[in-house]
């Protein structure tokens, strides 16, 4: 590991000043960062540890919830609130990671947590996300846990959290502490940028920038699903995951917010899949029309191929579930 | 960097680099080196202590962020004769090598007061609590720590006679 300068902040304002020069980031549960550091994928020449600033609360807030950014994935996970009001959250968090991991990884981390592309992580193979400009060794290469929506031929690296096609699913809003102190607050909608010829940047937030919550609204669908097929039955990243919030009325779909992990460069949800769903009563040929919109731009290497059908199979067999 | 840990109940200062990670200051340094490194990327498990009482991967965490904090490292969870779950490892042959051992107890130790505390599992049905350590909550509760022996079966076994004695399943 490259040696870096270590600072404690003590306020929000003191992080803020002290991440705004150039190399350096935020700390706090470090699961992804550390791993990354060891392997000298990363390299910040100053932590700044924001681990036991008081983000670390879940309030009632507006109807809805304001969750901190250094709740753990165990706490926020088990909260009964999000059990009894946003389960598709609990279910989300649940099949990530591990329990250690879970006790340790933060809502403003998981966020912010990069792709596990086997060559961004090989320091001896080009990868534009790590080096821009160098070329991607995935184009072409050993294909399984990438993308195919949202790819670009500069980048296919797939986005792995659960959290944040929960979050997605649910409309929430990342509520952000900017360099001067302002309050900024992005939808998740446009949280994450698409690759592009840019792939190294990958959300809207700028230097010095600080996640202090992720804000949820009041769920607009009851019936809330997370699926997650995955290599084993545990402790994996997603192949295909699909989240439904659902709301029924009079057997006709009223709300759809459908977002999909394992298959995007950034957590995904297309409006014009929610758009078509709604409104309709459910159907196989519904489902498998929203299949065709979904997939309708989808590019699949040699090894992702499999998950043209396996998404419609996911999303067939979660919207099932959720309207049924 | 001086931090102070309190380890097995004993505070300790150790002065380390910020680079040094919690495993390595609790092998390199405090010469605790009943915590294992297997992957040192969070994988295996075998690195597994409690900080506060919660398990977490000690290889992915740096010293530095745990100044003031409570380890409980598996030289620390016997209190003068071993601890029911220790016993139980012992009466169900819950190893071959060793090597991921005080990680698969260590992480047991935390995964029983989760249930206790009520904390849902991927593999629960319902998220309204009431968890017993069925086999298919163990396996899942569990995940985080491998055995290579694949000595599984009589961990699972040392585990859920150490829940039951505790009443938590």
């Amino acid at each position: 590991m490259k040696p870096f300068d270590y600072v404690r902040a003590e306020d929000p304002a003191a992080a803020r000043k002290a991440a705004a020069t150039a190399g350096a980031t935020f700390i706090s549960g470090g699961t992804n960062l550390l791993d990354l550091m060891k392997l000298e994928v990363m390299a910040p020449d100053t932590l700044v540890d924001i681990s036991r600033l008081p983000l670390d609360g879940i309030e009632d807030h507006e109807g809805g919830l304001r969750i901190g950014a250094t709740v753990t994935n165990s706490d926020l996970a088990a909260d009964m609130r999000v059990r009894r009001v946003y389960p598709i959250l609990s279910r989300a968090l649940l099949a990530g990671a591990s329990g250690q991991l879970r006790n340790k990884a933060t809502t403003g981390g998981n966020l912010l947590q990069r792709t596990r592309c086997p060559y961004f992580y090989d320091t001896d193979t080009p990868c534009n996300k790590r080096t821009p400009g160098e070329g991607c060794a995935a184009l072409g290469g050993e294909t399984r846990n990438h993308a195919i929506l949202g790819t670009s031929d500069h980048c296919i690296a797939l986005h792995p959290s659960d959290m944040a096609v929960a979050m997605r699913a649910l409309g929430a809003q990342v509520e952000v502490e900017a360099a001067d102190g302002t309050t900024k607050l992005h939808e998740m909608d446009d949280f994450y940028r698409l690759p592009g010829d840019t792939p190294h940047i990958e959300t809207v937030l700028q230097p010095g920038d600080l996640i202090t919550a992720v804000r949820l609204p009041a769920p607009q669908g009851d019936r809330q699903v997370y699926r997650k097929v995955r290599d084993r039955a545990s402790y994996a990243f997603a192949l295909v995951s699909v989240g439904a919030v659902i709301r029924m009325e009079q057997g006709r779909i009223a709300h759809a917010g459908v977002a999909f992990g394992g298959l995007g460069t950034k957590p995904w949800r297309d409006p014009e899949v929610d758009a078509l769903l709604t409104g309709n009563a459910p159907s196989r040929e519904l489902f498998d029309e929203a299949a065709d919109t979904l997939l309708r731009g989808a590019k699949a290497q040699d090894g992702t191929e499999f998950k043209l059908p396996l998404a419609r199979r996911v999303l067939r067999a979660t919207l099932e579930e959720a309207t049924q | 960097m001086k931090i102070t840990l309190t380890i097995n109940k004993h505070a300790q200062t150790v002065d380390v680099d910020p680079r040094v990670s919690l495993l390595d200051a609790l092998r390199g340094e405090l010469g605790l080196t009943g915590s294992k490194k297997g992957c040192d990327h969070g994988q295996c498990g075998a690195c597994t202590v409690l900080v506060n009482g919660r398990r977490i991967n000690s290889c992915l965490s740096l010293a530095v962020m745990h100044d003031g904090d409570e380890v409980t490292t598996v030289e620390g969870l016997a209190n003068g004769e071993l601890s029911p779950l220790q016993a139980a490892f012992v009466e169900h042959d819950g190893f071959q090598c060793g090597f991921c051992t005080p990680g698969q107890l260590c992480s047991a130790t935390g995964m029983l007061g989760e249930l206790e505390d009520g904390w849902p599992s991927h593999a629960s049905d319902s998220l309204e609590g009431g968890y017993e350590l069925t086999e298919e909550e163990l396996s899942e509760r569990m995940s985080g720590n491998l055995c290579r022996c694949s000595c599984y079966p009589g961990i699972n076994a040392a585990i859920r006679q150490a829940a039951e004695k505790d009443g938590a399943a």
